[in-house]
């Protein structure tokens, strides 16, 4: 393989993987929030619980995001050297003021989260964990802007003196049209995995505390009143994770909807490729919208096996007779604008199809999945009801799973979509990776390999970790002692 | 003053700040088999040594991740303010900063994840992380900036219509020289000195006490090496301002040290951290005009030549006149809270996190 490609590997790897942690630390931070939240003003036990025991799920989770995200700092250098220098001027200050702005109010107010049970007042406290969530939305937002600025550059100008990139307007890029609207859509889409690993995690406690308060009363005719506060506690967990799921299902959907028909408008070409469209319906006909695909998407007569006519044109103009082009038609166009694809890999602008294609369909079919099982939640746990179908346990791991996994088909999407380019109209994949003569094909074997280890026996640990967390469930209740001066500390290492 | 030149010094002062805060955390890691010798006769736990081990971990327990985030802005400005320093350094240190990376997430594993298990091998497991993710760290930070200093095989490239930038064109037997890695060692002993100089001022009894003693034991050592490196890099790249800040921080170290022998821990701590900001500042004025020193007679990467445009610039600029006092305002106040000396007897009996409920209760009472 050549350097470009495996630097290609590295970078999906590294980046996918820190992304399977960055929607659960930004929606479980505002559940923990709220549950913290809930107590100071309810004073219901249940809802200190709550807020510890998801706290403790979060920071094992959070503490991937926090050292793969270093990997992301830097890695731009290392394997992309020479996408560093052409938009360095634009993309670095969005970067460095993540840093500045989101990096160091997270890590400092999760720090005092953490060990400050007793040492601040507890509205301060309660304030740091708010600060946390609001640290996350700051990070992605900038980091969104980085990318928006990638996949529609806006703000800048080419400068012939230094060949490179530079910056114009710095507020443009900030509220480039399509960062406006990929960050509400990551962040619903955040919520969303928030929301089902609440209930996911919730619904499981609530069953087995159910179970053990059964057979209590079966054995020993104590009605095993721990078990049933539980039985109450997590049930009003699961009710708060199902809602948030749906409502934040609801809005990812309207909100990528949008995104859709900003992204037929900015790249044509990726809309053409996500729905396998080869050529430009003819005058007077709409485009339609295949739900599943056999054959041929690597041909050019594709055999779209359930279609739903009109949809496309809806999707990507908002209007059902509006015109969809196909990519033969935009590839032409293309070459006239852009010249010669010698500098592309594949010698041609039309991005990967079937991935395309492909992930955009899982992305909105794992979101699908989980709205339904979250719907299905709220509906069986209704009046105090408790849910014991065995099919219940494969739903509930599932669920959260799946809108993991939809960030993940949502990014490799909008990212692969984008080929040839890395950064849209102005430089080819190809040509932003570092120079090889510095960086070896075998230097980058050497980091991928390390990474996917390091990377693979780390999650092994977390996932392990996370579910004994889940097993152990939230701890009896304890008023937090002030900690005086030589008072045992309420947290320590 | 010229925009760029503003922002060398601002990358000077986050590595400073890197140094000073995450140095004395990488400094508690390396200590930490040292203070909390935890091994009984038989080769098995010492539950004393235990509990002495989480109070030591415990004094940098909610700073590192703050600490650490120095690093990630040094880094974040570099792109933004000096795109070809950031493209042409982090190219070149490619395997060196693999294995920081590597270090440094191994360390971050295994502070947060050691205490979340009630299992000896799987503390001694994360042990060993943090202990060698805090001395490999450290060394390999005073690797590469001792590299840039003392210059990188480098050539120039064409660029635009006017512009050009220097590509890093040596080997990694290049860059592991002879006085990059005295660079790396000094580092390594001042981030130690100064770590045992904060555990000395954050602990109260025998903590505080072998702290102390060890403080007075590399303290010395650190002095040496710091003297040969300034010595060495001085002699090649020297000026009357670099020769002054070295022997600043020259003095503020031996300050340091005298002030722990005297027992004044909190001077010991100003003095270890002024000595590493002094030393901060030689290398960035040695490095001056340039950012990246070439080796011999190969091309040097100017300030002007690797620098963002006038825009970027000004733009970044409000950013950090802004918002840097607010981070530095909550820092501050973070440390303000967990200023008390901790003492093993403050850190709660061990008891297992995952153990059935009233576990914790029975091994209370
Ligand atoms: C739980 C995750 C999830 C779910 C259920 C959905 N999405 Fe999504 N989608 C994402 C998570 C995501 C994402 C990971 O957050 C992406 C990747 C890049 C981005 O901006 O958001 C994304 C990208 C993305 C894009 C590409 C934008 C671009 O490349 O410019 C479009 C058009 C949509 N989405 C549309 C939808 C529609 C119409 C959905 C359902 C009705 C939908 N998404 C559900
Ligand atoms: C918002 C911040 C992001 C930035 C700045 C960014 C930047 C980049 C860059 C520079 C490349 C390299 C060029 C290339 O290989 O094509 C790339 C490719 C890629 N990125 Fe992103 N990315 C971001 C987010 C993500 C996320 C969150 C994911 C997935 C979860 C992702 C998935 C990918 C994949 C799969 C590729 C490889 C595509 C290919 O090479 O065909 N990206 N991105
Ligand atoms: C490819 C470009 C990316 C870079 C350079 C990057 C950088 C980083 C870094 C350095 C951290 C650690 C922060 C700490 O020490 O606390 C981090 C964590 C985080 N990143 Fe990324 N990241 C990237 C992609 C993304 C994307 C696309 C998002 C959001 C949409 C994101 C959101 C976050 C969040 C919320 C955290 C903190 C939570 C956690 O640690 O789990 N990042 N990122």
């Amino acid at each position: 393989m050549e350097s470009l490609d495996l630097a290609r590997w590295q970078f999906a790897i590294t980046t996918v993987y820190h992304f399977f942690f960055v929607p659960i630390t930004i929606g479980m931070s505002a559940l923990v929030a709220w549950f913290h939240t809930r107590y100071l003003w309810r004073r219901e036990p249940g809802d200190l619980r709550l807020a510890k025991f998801f706290g403790k799920l979060f920071t094992i989770n959070f503490a991937l995001g926090l050292v793969t995200g270093i990997v992301q700092e830097f890695q731009f250098g290392m394997n992309w050297s020479a996408y560093s220098r052409f938009v360095g001027d634009i993309f670095g200050a969005p970067l460095a003021l993540e840093a500045l702005l989101a990096f160091f109010l997270e890590s400092t107010f999760l720090g005092l989260w953490i060990f400050g049970w007793g040492k601040i007042p507890e509205k301060l406290h309660v304030a740091c964990i708010w600060l946390v969530h609001i640290g996350t939305l700051l990070s992605a937002y900038f980091i969104l802007a980085a990318n928006s600025f990638m996949q529609n550059p806006v703000g800048y100008r080419y400068n012939p003196e230094t060949g490179r990139a530079e910056m114009a307007d710095f507020v443009a890029v900030l509220t480039n049209e399509v960062q406006l609207v990929t960050f509400p859509h990551v962040i619903a889409a955040s919520y969303m995995v928030g929301g089902a690993v609440v209930m996911g995690v919730a619904l499981h406690k609530m069953r087995r505390s159910h179970r053990l308060a059964q057979t209590a009363l079966a054995t020993t005719d104590d009605p095993a009143p721990d078990h049933r506060g539980d039985v109450v506690m997590y049930r009003r967990a699961v009710r708060l994770g199902g809602v948030v799921t749906l409502v934040a299902g609801l809005a990812v959907a309207i909100t990528g909807d949008i995104q859709g028909k900003v992204m037929t408008e900015v790249q044509p070409m990726k809309m053409a490729a996500a729905e396998a469209l080869y050529d430009t319906p003819p005058e007077g006909e709409c485009a339609p919208f295949s739900v599943l695909t056999v054959a041929g998407l690597g041909g050019d007569d594709p055999t779209h096996v359930i279609e739903i006519p009109c949809l496309l044109s809806y999707l990507g103009t908002g209007s059902f007779d509006g015109e969809v082009q196909g990519m033969a038609e935009l590839e032409a166009e293309y070459r006239q604008r852009f010249g010669d694809t010698e500098a592309t890999a594949s010698d041609t602008y039309i991005p990967p199809i079937a991935m395309t294609y492909w992930n955009f369909r899982l992305m909105i079919g794992a979101g699908l999945f989980a709205a339904a099982v979250a719907a299905l939640a709220l509906l069986m746990t209704r009046k105090d009801r408790v849910p014991m179908q065995r099919w219940w346990q494969p739903l509930l791991v599932l669920a959260p799973i799946a809108t993991v996994l939809g960030h993940s088909f949502g990014w490799i999407f909008t990212e692969v979509g984008r080929q040839p380019w890395v950064v849209f109209g102005e430089l080819t994949t190809a040509n932003g990776v570092s120079d090889p003569s510095v960086v070896t094909s075998t230097d980058v074997i050497v980091s991928m390999v390390v990474f996917t280890l390091l990377y693979g026996v780390l999650a092994v640990i977390e996932v392990k970790l996370f579910l004994d967390y889940v097993r152990k469930g939230a701890e009896p209740f304890e008023e937090t002692p002030v900690v005086e001066e030589d008072d045992e500390l309420a947290f320590s290492y | 003053m010229e925009l760029a030149t503003f922002w060398f010094i601002l990358i000077g002062v986050l590595w400073t700040g890197y140094l000073v805060l995450e140095g004395f955390d990488f400094g508690v890691g390396m200590l930490l088999p040292v203070l909390g010798r935890n091994r009984d006769a038989k080769g098995g736990e010492d539950p004393a040594g235990e509990r002495r081990r989480r109070a030591v971990l415990t004094t940098i327990g909610p700073h590192w991740d703050g600490n650490e985030v120095w690093l990630l802005t040094a880094g974040g400005a570099t792109f933004a303010a000096f795109p070809h320093w950031y493209a042409t350094m982090f190219s070149a240190f490619y395997l060196p900063l693999l294995l920081l990376l590597v270090a440094l997430i191994l360390r971050n594993m295994g502070l947060e994840y050691r205490y979340k298990r009630d299992s000896v091998a799987w503390r001694r497991g994360w042990d060993a992380m943090i202990i060698g993710g805090s001395v490999a760290a450290p060394l390999l930070v005073g690797v590469a900036l001792t590299n840039l200093v003392h210059g990188l095989v480098m050539r120039e490239v064409e660029v635009g219509t006017s512009a050009s930038y220097t590509e890093f064109t040596g080997s990694l037997l290049s860059v592991l020289n002879p006085v990059s890695l005295l660079g790396g060692l000094t580092v390594l002993a001042l981030c130690l000195t100064h770590g045992a100089h904060f555990l000395a001022l954050k602990t109260r009894g025998d903590l505080r006490d072998d702290a102390r003693a060890l403080a007075t034991r590399c303290g010395p050592v650190s002095a040496v090496l710091a003297l040969g490196l300034l010595v060495w890099l001085g002699l090649e790249r020297g000026s009357g301002a670099s020769w002054a800040l070295s022997a600043l921080a020259a003095a503020a170290l031996v300050g340091g040290i005298a002030a722990n022998l005297a027992g004044r821990e909190g001077w010991a701590f100003a003095g270890t951290a002024t000595s590493i900001a002094a030393a901060v500042a030689t290398y960035f004025v040695m490095l001056s005009p340039n950012v990246i020193n070439g080796l011999g007679d190969d091309p040097d990467l100017s300030i002007s030549a690797a620098a963002s445009s006038p825009l970027t610039l000004e733009i970044m600029s409000w950013a950090a006149i802004l918002f840097t006092p607010v981070v530095l305002a909550y820092t501050a106040w973070t440390y303000w809270i967990f200023r008390r000396r901790i003492s093993v007897e403050q850190i709660p009996p061990a008891s297992d996190p995952l153990a059935e409920k009233g576990a914790r209760a029975a091994t209370r009472s």
